[in-house]
């Protein structure tokens, strides 16, 4: 059975969202133009937004189905993500925004895999600042680090790095390449070559429908075409 | 000649407890409005918001005569909190007390509204996706971010209770040692021969209050704003 099924309809004004896809795990990468309605695909996976009408299920879970009027609330749905802009609380230390998944999903606490995830992304000399403090990159790690510590069945990645120059990229890369194996993921993103790093299978959008999924060999075809 | 008589002290203490207490009791009921105002469409939201900010506009004591027909012993509401709780408002502290926090009310409110208006939704959806519910979501981000507003709601809210005076004496009278504060004694001794040294008393401690408390707000909100930007 596949990890992610989602088939969903969706009106905003003039933009109309219609997409259906299956993904099996791994990195799947939600890759098309500006506009082409990732972000919105994705806040439906996470309950930010509703659907006008379909279905998304994970694993064996049914989060949304119009038919069967359910909707699971974004904070019972376990769904880690990543925001463009990291959107760290900005009255919180850094340690704090780490822990405020634990504690708000209620699970003990956990040193050794706390431990664990700090080494993986670099950061265990940040947790006393706030975040005002950090440059674009620590802070793009601490919300790495703050998704993946409320054990997340499905992390959502939206444009991560895209806030970021070019070095920061480069810094931030490796550490996304090691968080590959944590935890399926989705990453929405319109650049190719950080998608063909770490992606494992490619779906992409199109004016708000699926215009192509399969292995990373679709953004070449579609990069050429897309990005000109 | 500074030395406050003991009905002098009376007035300010008194002053202080109705201010305080009108502040305290009105806290969660603005804080209720203020998001429901700032975060939510609803059928009447506009007449609502005119409600709350009816007292700012009318004259006092047209607030406080609407009081005294519905809070008083005799008046519909009155007359149950009477019957079932025990409440009495009318001719009480505890009546100055209401009178104020109503007239404050929209001084609070306001404050508050704009301060959950600046805040960025998307922080309280980050919040949703790491597993907080609406509750926790006020009350970890929402409400600390807005601690400035609150703060500054709250001391104009005290100020104006504090200050209150044609809806507070229209309601429950200017009896001293039960409902008579510092302005209402202040204009008692100015309608007396020889009453000009306590209400100078009166004056100088009212401004020594607003003053402090002033101080004091700025001081809050100034480390309230810093929190989030220094270490």
């Amino acid at each position: 059975m596949s990890m992610l099924a989602l088939d969903v309809e969706k009106r905003l004004g003039d933009f109309a969202l219609a997409a259906r896809f299956e993904t099996a795990g791994g990195v799947t990468a939600l890759f098309g133009a500006s506009g082409a309605g990732k972000t919105t695909l994705v806040n439906m996976i996470a309950g930010l937004i509703a659907p006008d009408r379909g279905r998304i299920r994970l694993d064996d879970t049914v989060l949304f189905d119009s038919a069967a009027r359910i909707d699971v609330a974004a904070h019972r749905r376990r769904i880690g993500y990543v925001f463009q802009e990291g959107r760290l609380f900005p009255h919180l230390s850094v340690a704090a925004n780490l822990d405020y998944g634990r504690r708000m999903c209620g699970l003990a606490r956990d040193g050794a895999e706390t431990e664990r995830i700090l080494d993986l992304l670099d950061i265990g000399h940040l947790l006393d600042r706030r975040p005002g403090k950090l440059s674009g990159g620590e802070r793009q790690r601490v919300a790495f680090g703050r998704a993946l510590l409320m054990r997340p069945r499905l992390l959502l990645l939206d444009e991560p790095l895209a806030s970021l120059d070019a070095p920061r990229k480069r810094e931030i890369l490796p550490y996304l390449e090691k968080l590959r194996d944590e935890v399926p993921m989705v990453y929405v993103s319109h650049h190719a070559p950080e998608l063909k790093r770490i992606a494992t299978s490619v779906v992409l959008l199109d004016a708000g429908r699926v215009a192509a999924t399969g292995g990373i060999e679709v953004l070449d075809a579609a990069a050429t075409e897309l990005m000109g | 000649m500074l030395e406050l008589s003991p009905d002098e002290w009376v007035a300010v203490h008194l002053s202080l407890r109705i201010a305080l207490v009108a502040t305290a009791v009105a806290l969660p009921f603005g804080l209720a409005l203020a998001w429901l105002l700032a975060r939510k469409q609803f059928w009447g939201k506009a007449l609502l918001d005119g409600l709350v900010h009816m007292p700012l506009v009318l004259p006092p004591v047209v607030t406080g005569y609407l009081l005294l027909i519905s809070f008083g012993r005799r008046g519909p509401i009155g007359a149950f909190l009477a019957d079932h709780f025990g409440i009495v408002f009318s001719f009480r502290w505890t009546g100055a007390a209401l009178s104020c926090g109503v007239m404050g009310f929209p001084l609070l409110v306001r404050p508050i509204r704009l301060a959950i208006e600046a805040i960025d939704r998307k922080l309280e959806d980050a919040a949703a996706t790491l597993g907080a519910d609406r509750f926790w979501v006020f009350l970890t981000v929402t409400l600390p971010l807005a601690m400035p507003g609150v703060i500054a709601g709250m001391v104009l809210c005290f100020a104006k209770a504090l200050g209150e005076f044609g809806a507070t004496i229209t309601f429950v009278s200017n009896i001293p040692g039960e409902t008579q504060t510092i302005s209402a004694a202040i204009y008692a001794f100015t309608q007396i021969p020889g009453g000009d040294a306590a209400a100078g008393r009166l004056v100088l401690v009212a401004i020594a209050i607003s003053l402090a408390a002033l101080i004091v707000a700025e001081w809050l909100a100034r480390r309230a704003g810093t929190r989030f930007h220094g270490e």
